[in-house]
């Protein structure tokens, strides 16, 4: 487990560190990591595993409302196909606001994400939550006005 | 080494204050400098509106006060394009009006009363000083060296290149468009530093701010997908990016749909693919690094990155079918004539007859930057060497703005800020090195070579001390105050000779209104020509209120502004076959132009002459832009061959070809010129030839009036004729001329009989 976490670590920062986190990890479980990603299924069940062992649970719960955002916007986008975009300001409102909504959430994740502390050394979760709000407002402030 | 640039001066604890002190007196006099630099032509003439566009500006901004926000918000107005009218709310960008009465209301609400006039006049210089003070923090975001700021603001203060769009009187959109740019980017700088997204709001914010204000916020939406997307090239992607780029898209793109004039446009038109392509791209990154951080194996990084390939080709691949199959909107023509620079001339005459659309030549490089122009890729260089996320950001607005640049000569305003940047980055290089009064002893011994190193600066080179070469090898670094000092006295006569160029091309070059002209008469005394306010002040009062005037476009602004008539055409080109209709009026003989005119129920004609005082922007040197835009539309009736002679020249005298002497822009621009002058000497001071002694006559048009130097020239369209003739007719009937008066009596003969 020590040893994954500081390779996520590496590997978040930069693309460029690629090579560090599959050295690191060999170590552990070295022969298994060979074995295992040959097929697609084991290796989203290993996904889905390490998902469920490392993730906080306050970070899942925002997951949960990615989700639901996801859903959201894909039903929109659904419909629209479906029923036309005659008001078409409507749709662009209602769906720019999941999108929107998703992408600020997906930051605020990122911020509070304690993974990411070296990136955002300066941005408390606080300040990080208070930036959220802000931006959700002036986003949803838009979209009503917008929506006519 | 930035901090030991004052230390002399300022030691101690007082330092800190005394330095923030001294920055706060310094920006207030660079925006002074800013503000009075720009205000020549309202010492020297008047406070007065210049050029044409502002005229429309300054008349919404007048509407909007005097009616409020609402109704200028849905105005139609129907003294523009008179048949059509103009949907105004729809059709312009708010953000200069809005800004100039919130202003206005702000002074009334401070029980400060000033006439809107004054505010639209002074607006420019005011966001003049805004400017530098928006590029002093911006360059502080680029650069650590605590003098870079200041030079930057300065720099940007003065330089011509910016304050000919921004003289006091030039009340144009970029007056408040340049603050915004500046503004935007400095703001987006300090969000990706920092990964808020807090101020990737304010960045959206201020780029809302910014495409209610001005067309060229196209080029914000182009650069900062440009700059993501070589920070990904590069392998710089980091959540930071994600957070700051996914803010400012989301939001801003939202705000910018707010305008009426942008409308659907971030989404339907090709110009703004690219941002929202990298927003697509970068979450598949985003996506993609998340995935790697759970499951670490490098067969599945690669197996993702093809995944990412894929995805993104399939979505390039889409996106050029949307644009085929016309779903988004290919590139409009001003910005496609951008990429190929000879579309417009070929296509779209009309864009191509504006002067700002040429290519810029290098004189005027030099003209509008003067030293910052060679220090510029000395810049840029800086900006390789250090190659923060900041810096590729300066690499990528440099090279695009150049380019566009060097395209068109109105672009010359988006190069501005990043030329003054990057010079003001090697400037500060070059004096934190040079103006560092201390200066490390002289090595006599030389046996440590190491200690002296540490005080120069990054000039000297990694050297260790146990190689056996320093023996020989000379120091580097700066030691003798002599080679400081002249270093030093070059740069600040440069700084000098900057702020001595800016002056004089401000003074002589830019602040010219041109709805007055000025002339020098031979003792020094200047002599003012005022036939346009003349002539517009002459429509006002004795024409009814609802006389409609054709005139070339360029006029249309002003008339509407200054003679409050309805107008035909005007600079705002949105309907070019109108345009047409007025070229072809003005290009066809009487007998053709007058059912147009009647079918357009105009009253009166206003033509440009400039022939009696060497006026060169009259309308016989803009007529055969006039002729080809009306063949774009009427190849079969308005040709331009025939306006030439058989030689292919382009005569007004003796040698002019029937088509021409029998147009109406020549026989209303020559109408009774002749008669001014003795026998035999009628003189063209503009194309410098003899006119014939004979002028053109006209028999559908009556002149109503002429200004004090023949530079405007006035014509009322006559009624129809009381008994039906057509007009040729009865002017052949008045001057008494009996037409087939050898028939009738043949006729009566063969009755009698």
């Amino acid at each position: 487990m020590a040893p994954k976490r500081s390779a996520r670590e590496a590997a978040s920062v930069l693309g460029t560190a690629a090579v560090k986190p599959t050295k690191a990890s060999s170590f552990p479980k070295g022969s298994k990591t060979i074995a295992e990603p040959t097929t697609l299924t084991s290796l989203l069940g290993k996904l889905g595993q390490g998902y469920q062992r490392d993730t906080q649970q306050r970070i899942k719960l925002i997951d949960c409302f990615l989700a639901f955002l996801l859903i959201v916007g894909a039903l929109q986008f659904l419909y629209c196909l479906l029923a036309g975009n005659y008001p078409f300001n409507a749709f662009l409102s209602g769906f720019s606001a999941t999108v929107g909504q998703f992408v600020l959430t997906v930051s605020l994740r990122i911020q509070t994400n304690p993974e990411n502390k070296a990136e955002f050394e300066r941005i408390s979760p606080e300040r990080a939550f208070a930036d959220y709000v802000f931006g959700s407002l002036i986003l949803h402030f838009f979209c009503v006005n917008f929506i006519n | 080494m930035s901090e030991s640039l004052a230390e002399p001066f300022l030691r101690g604890k007082t330092g800190e204050n005394a330095r923030g002190i001294l920055r706060l007196v310094i920006l207030c006099l660079i925006a002074a400098a800013a503000i009075s630099s720009r205000l020549f032509s309202v010492i020297r003439f008047e406070s007065i509106i210049h050029e044409f566009d502002p005229w429309f500006n300054f008349r919404a901004t007048k509407y909007l006060v005097q009616n409020g926000f609402y109704n200028f918000w849905d105005w139609f107005d129907d003294r523009t394009w008179h048949p059509l009218g103009r949907v105004t709310g729809g059709t312009l960008y708010p953000g200069l009006m809005v800004t100039s009465g919130a202003i206005y209301h702000a002074l009334r609400a401070l029980t400060i009363p000033v006439d809107i006039r004054n505010i639209c006049v002074l607006l420019a210089p005011a966001f003049s000083g805004l400017t530098a003070y928006a590029i002093y923090l911006f360059t502080n975001e680029v650069s650590t060296s605590p003098s870079a700021g200041l030079l930057a603001a300065i720099f940007m203060g003065v330089a011509p290149g910016y304050i000919s769009r921004s003289v006091a009187g030039s009340y144009d959109n970029e007056a408040i468009a340049i603050f915004l740019l500046v503004f935007t980017f400095y703001l987006w700088i300090k969000a990706l530093k920092l990964g808020s997204a807090f101020w990737g709001a304010l960045c959206a914010l201020s780029y809302g701010y910014m495409v209610s204000a001005w067309g060229g916020y196209l080029f914000i939406t182009n650069l900062i997908p440009l700059h993501v997307f070589v920070l990904l090239c590069m392998g710089r992607f980091s959540p930071r990016l994600y957070v700051s780029y996914c803010t400012w898209y989301a939001l801003g793109t939202l705000a910018s749909m707010q305008i009426p004039f942008v409308g659907f446009l971030p989404i339907r038109s090709s110009e703004h693919m690219s941002a929202l392509g990298m927003f697509g791209l970068i979450q598949l990154v985003g996506f993609v690094e998340l995935v790697r951080a759970y499951v670490p194996s490098k067969q599945f990084a690669i197996l993702l990155r093809g995944f990412v390939l894929t995805i993104f080709t399939l979505a390039l691949g889409i996106l050029i079918l949307l644009t085929f199959t016309g779903v988004i909107a290919p590139w409009t023509g001003r910005f496609y004539s951008l990429w190929d620079t000879g579309y417009a001339k070929i296509h779209i005459p009309i864009i191509a007859s504006v002067s700002e659309h040429q290519p810029t030549a290098w004189p005027s490089f030099f003209f509008d930057l003067s030293f910052l122009i060679w220090l510029f890729p000395a810049g840029v260089y800086l900006c390789f060497q250090k190659l923060g996320d900041e810096h590729v950001f300066l690499v990528v607005y440099s090279i695009l703005a150049s380019y566009f640049a060097g395209v068109m000569v109105r672009l010359m305003l988006t190069l501005t800020p990043v030329v003054c940047v990057t010079a003001a980055l090697v400037l500060s290089k070059i004096l934190d090195i040079y103006l560092t009064i201390y200066s490390p002893p002289e090595p006599h011994d030389q046996s440590v070579p190491t200690k002296v190193k540490e005080g120069t600066g990054n000039t000297t080179e990694p050297n260790s001390p146990g190689s056996f070469r320093p023996s020989r090898l000379p120091f580097i670094g700066i030691y003798t105050s002599f080679s400081k000092s002249l270093t030093v006295s070059f740069i600040t006569a440069y700084l000098l000779l900057f702020i001595l160029h800016c002056t004089w091309v401000t003074s002589n070059a830019y602040s010219s209104p041109s709805v007055v002209l000025a002339s020098r008469m031979p003792d020094g005394s200047q002599h003012i020509i005022d036939d346009y306010r003349e002539a517009y002040q002459w429509l006002r009062q004795n024409t009814p209120t609802n006389s409609k005037i054709m005139s070339w476009w360029d006029y249309g602004y002003q008339i509407g502004g200054m003679a409050d008539r309805p107008t035909l055409v005007d600079n705002n080109t949105w309907n070019n076959t109108h345009i047409a209709t007025v070229g072809k009026a003005m290009s066809s003989s009487e007998e053709v132009s007058y059912p147009i005119m009647r079918q357009h129920e105009v009253d009166y004609v206003l033509v440009v002459f400039g022939g009696l005082l060497g006026y060169s922007g009259d309308d016989i040197n803009k007529f055969l832009w006039m002729v080809r835009i009306a063949e774009g539309i009427w190849p079969d009736e308005v040709k331009e061959r025939n306006f030439f002679t058989s030689r292919g020249e382009y005569r007004v005298d003796d040698g002019a070809t029937q088509t021409m002497k029998d147009s109406l822009m020549y026989k209303m621009s020559y109408y009774n010129y002749h008669a001014i002058f003795p026998a035999g000497q009628t003189q063209d001071r503009v194309r410098g030839v003899k006119m014939p002694d004979v002028g053109p006559t006209l028999h559908s048009l009556d002149e109503a009036f002429t200004s004090e130097n023949w530079i405007i020239r006035i014509y009322k369209v006559k009624d129809l004729d009381n008994l039906g003739r057509d007009h040729a007719s009865v002017a052949q009937f008045e001057k008494g001329v009996k037409k087939r008066s050898v028939k009738k009596r043949h006729q009566t003969i063969l009755r009698s009989e």
